[in-house]
């Protein structure tokens, strides 16, 4: 099948006072239609700059270079602003994280909802203000209509967050890229967000690309999974291979700090992984996990290729995959 | 809304009464009113008559009573110098001081807020270090030596507009640009740095996210909300261009509210300094309340406040 | 997001107070500020020594003297004279005593009143807030220069009176920025817990509060500074500020606005001076206010 979004050797590169930050350092993958990418990674590991570079969002100081980045084909990676423009919430659209602060405070809800719409597909204000309704209620927001007129500050951050993602339904959009979208919420919101967004998403048949750190959420929605640690991937496969079967001594890691019901025991303690992410600043040197990583070698010093591993399933390790398969992580 | 605004507007009036019983005391305070009045050579009785005559023997209470009682009416007294009613003098005046600082708040906003979006838009370009040099160049600038050097150029030297005066709209020119140069610093900055905050908001990011064009995201959404602090700013500015009004007012011999009050003040003519202190507070009060009005009008949560 | 890995990279440079000084050597408007700024101090105390004339020394025989620069110029007179034969490079020397006399004075007058009110209203909040918020209406509602003009007019013209009409009219900008900064700290965990070990509030107000308004109260001060100077020479521009002989600056353009069509010099010389002082004074408040908080810059 003809992949929607395609993403090879994306950079993201920031000047600061110090030295060339580079918070992305060649991001690949593919999306295709209906199909939900999962990337997780620790606060710092690049996620949310990927998310904006793909949406052509980065802060004006940052740089985006790219082999490819392709949305349905038509190649993005030199567009003026003003075409991007036209492409960002029609094809493409994304949730954010911070749902307080994400709705301007002078427009109404139902001003900010129609105008992308309007904008994109040139519908009348009437018609606009109908689908706003609809998707409201869709979101699972009641008496939509009489939130049309109302300004974000009279709206708790829950029904903000359910107004930014019908706000990037409006145009029904082929991908939708959420970046933490319920970080921000208290866990019973969520859970009711997650489950809405994932029934939209089969609804709607989009592709998603959800950004998180929680891998909890991961698990009740990913197809695919990329873990990203310091600006790359270091595992990518399919939902079941990547909990099922990790590889990288990362992604176990990450997996010993949350509790499996059934499985961990009453009493044993949570793994964490010890060390900070290594500063990003004038590119890293070899495995960017090696301080960290428990089975260090002379070979981490240079930095290892992502390579498959199984069917569909790639790890970035010095290790052959018969050691990965057998190393445990300890809890600390 | 509505609560808001007689709460303001009560404010407003407690505003101008406390300045009007201000400088009342301030002239009470400042000597004996009748002695100027009977002017040179006049006997101890001959003081002491005007002194009866005009009141001055009462109270300072007593007499401030009186002069509001009579201020509510629209009865400011006669003019000590001119034996009219201070009222139809100031009316006279007044309109050609607002037209001057209607006319100078114009240029500022005009010249400032599209220049301090622009070097919000693109920081440390060479727009940006035009404005600061402008900006900086008009706060270190004296606005009294500033209309002089501009007489000197473009009315002596190039005789392009009249030196002084207040007959044509071309009299206008060079106090509009002296007295609108003065507010523009203020003014440029606030949008710049409202600007430059608002472009980083979440919010603008959500604008750009959903395709809104360029354009639509800076006027639209940005400016909106950056503005919100301008306003303010520009009618306290407003305020202190109509009292800057008296030195300009007095450079270019423009024969408003402004140069009035000067004379009076050189001629000791009290109700007339005293009415124009108290209604320049009160355009001042007026001016600050339409600017909250307007905000109100601009941001959302400021109606419900 | 990766405020995190910056953090850790800058935290590793030099210390604090090295970091400062860079800061400070850096900034090309604090170093040009500062250096007019000493360069008009030094002139104003040293101008007994610096000035070749008694600035009040009249000579009716040499009236409107020009300038060096000009072909009738001498050095004897550097920069020309005035209407009554004065020598205009001393009476600009002594003059820049008056304006700063008037700046400072009229700063510390103001910042003392300005700082009470502001630091009242912002710790205590309530009622004390709403009284000063209304002085602060009734002050700015007030038309400074008319007021000014009105009671020297009243009081007379002497030094001492526009010192104190300035000094009691410019305290509103203290009040309102230190109300605001105040405001911010008061909540603050240090000033809740010093609180909560029952410090008194007058040692909380001194050894918690003000030190932490320091930076911004510095800033205001220059800023009225500069104020305060431009007003009196605007209010002895119009005779009804310091009086003749003294050689305020503003009077200097004041009566060399007569000769504005022959000898605009008269005017161009104490008007460039008040420009120069001015733009000292505020470059060197807004380089404070970079260096003391980058982080507030634009």
């Amino acid at each position: 099948m003809e992949h929607l979004l395609s993403v090879e050797n994306l950079h993201v590169e920031i000047p600061v006072g110090a030295g060339l930050l580079q918070p992305v350092r060649g991001i690949s993958f593919d999306l295709k239609k209906g199909e939900t990418l999962c990337i997780v990674g620790e606060s710092g590991c690049g996620k949310s700059l990927t998310s904006l570079a793909v949406m052509g969002l980065l802060p004006k100081s940052a740089r985006r270079s790219a082999d490819r980045l392709e949305l349905a084909g038509k190649d993005l990676s030199n567009l003026s602003e003003r075409e991007m423009s036209g492409i960002r919430g029609n094809d493409m659209s994304m949730i954010f994280q911070e749902p307080m602060t994400s709705l301007n405070p002078a427009y109404t809800i139902g001003d900010q909802l129609t105008e992308g719409l309007i904008r994109h597909k040139g519908v009348q204000r009437s018609e606009a203000k109908n689908r706003a309704i609809s998707l409201l209620e869709k979101v699972g927001i009641t008496a939509a209509a009489s939130r049309l007129p109302q300004f974000p500050h009279q709206l708790s951050g829950g029904l903000r967050q359910r107004v930014m993602i019908a706000m990037s339904l409006m145009c029904a959009p082929d991908v939708i890229i959420a970046d933490e979208p319920t970080t921000a919420l208290d866990v019973t919101i969520q859970a009711q967000i997650l489950r809405m967004v994932k029934e939209l998403q089969a609804e709607l048949g989009m592709a998603m690309i959800f950004i998180t750190h929680d891998l909890g959420v991961v698990a009740r929605i990913a197809d695919k999974i990329a873990v990203m640690y310091a600006g790359a991937f270091v595992e990518t496969g399919a939902a079941e291979q990547i909990f099922n079967a990790p590889m990288h001594p990362y992604t176990k890691g990450l997996l010993s700090c949350i509790p499996v019901p059934g499985k961990t025991e009453c009493g044993s303690r949570l793994g964490s992984i010890p060390g900070v992410v290594p500063s990003l600043i004038g590119g890293v040197q070899g495995c960017g996990f090696r301080s960290r990583c428990p089975y260090t070698q002379e070979a981490c010093a240079s930095e290892p290729e992502l390579t498959e591993r199984a069917g569909g399933h790639a790890c970035r390790c010095v290790l052959d995959t018969s050691e990965l398969n057998s190393i445990i992580w300890e809890a600390a | 809304m509505l609560r808001f605004f007689l709460k303001r507007l009560g404010l407003a009036a407690l505003v101008a009464f406390t300045v009007s019983l201000i400088s009342f005391s301030l002239l009470f305070l400042a000597g004996d009113p009748a002695i100027a009045l009977a002017g040179e050579g006049a006997t101890d009785a001959d003081i002491e008559a005007v002194r009866i005559q005009y009141g001055f023997d009462r109270p300072v209470l007593e007499q401030y009573g009186g002069w509001l009682g009579n201020a509510l009416t629209g009865d400011f007294g006669d003019s000590y110098y001119f034996k009219t009613p201070v009222i139809h003098l100031v009316a006279e005046k007044i309109p050609i001081t607002m037209t001057l600082g209607l006319c100078a708040i114009s240029f500022a906003i005009l010249l400032s807020i599209p220049l301090g979006v622009l070097a919000a838009v693109k920081p440390n370009s060479l727009i940006d270090r035009f404005a600061l040099f402008l900006s900086v160049i008009g706060q270190a600038m004296p606005s009294f030596w500033f209309g002089l050097i501009l007489i000197v150029i473009f009315a002596v030297n190039l005789g392009w507009v009249p030196v002084s005066g207040s007959d044509s709209w071309r009299h206008f020119i060079l106090p509009t640009v002296v007295l609108g140069y003065y507010a523009t610093p203020a003014i440029m900055r606030l949008t710049r740095a409202g600007m430059l905050e608002v472009l980083r908001a979440d919010y603008i990011r959500t604008a750009r996210a959903k395709g809104i064009r360029p354009g639509k995201v800076l006027f639209k959404h940005a400016l909106r909300n950056a503005v919100i602090p301008v306003v303010g700013l520009t009618a306290v500015q407003l305020g202190f261009m109509l009292g800057g009004s008296v030195i300009i007012e007095s450079i270019f011999a423009l024969n408003g509210a402004g140069f009035l009050a000067f004379e009076s003040i050189s001629r000791n003519d009290f109700p007339t300094v005293q009415a124009l202190i108290l209604i320049f507070s009160l355009i001042y009060v007026l001016l600050t309340l339409l600017a909250d009005l307007l905000n109100a009008w601009l941001d959302p949560r400021i109606r419900e406040a | 997001m990766n405020a995190q890995t910056v953090d850790t990279a800058e935290n590793t440079g030099p210390s604090q107070s090295a970091q400062m000084r860079r800061r400070i050597f850096r900034h090309f408007g604090l170093l040009i500020g500062g250096g007019i700024l000493i360069a008009i101090v030094l002139g104003a105390l040293l101008a007994g020594a610096l000035a070749p004339h008694d600035p009040y020394a009249q000579d009716l025989a040499n009236r409107f003297a020009d300038p060096v620069w000009k072909e009738a110029g001498s050095w004897e007179y550097i920069l020309g004279t005035d209407h009554l034969g004065r020598d205009y490079l001393s009476r600009l020397l002594y003059g820049a005593r008056i304006s700063l006399l008037i700046g400072l004075v009229t700063a510390l007058i103001s910042g003392v009143i300005g700082t009470i009110m502001g630091v009242s209203a912002g710790y205590f909040g309530g009622k004390v807030d709403a009284v000063v918020m209304f002085l602060i209406t009734v002050r700015l509602s007030m038309p400074v220069v008319l007021v000014a003009l009105a009671v020297v007019a009243l009081f007379g013209g002497s030094l001492l009176v526009v010192v104190t009409v300035l000094g009691l009219l410019l305290w509103d900008r203290f009040a309102v920025v230190m109300r605001s900064s105040t405001m911010q700290i008061r909540g603050l965990d240090y000033v809740t817990s010093a609180k909560a070990l029952g410090c008194s509030t007058l040692r909380i107000l001194l050894t918690e509060i003000m030190p932490n308004v320091l930076n911004n109260l510095i800033v205001i001060v220059t800023l009225e500074m500069a104020h305060a100077i431009i007003l009196e020479a605007a209010l002895s521009f119009l005779g009804l500020g310091v009086q003749p002989p003294l050689p305020s600056w503003g009077l200097m353009i004041s009566e060399g606005k007569n000769m504005l069509l022959f000898e605009p010099w008269l005017i161009t010389i104490p008007g460039v001076a008040l420009f120069a002082l001015i733009f000292a004074i505020n470059m060197l408040g807004d380089g404070i206010r970079d260096v003391t908080a980058p982080e507030n810059r634009n």
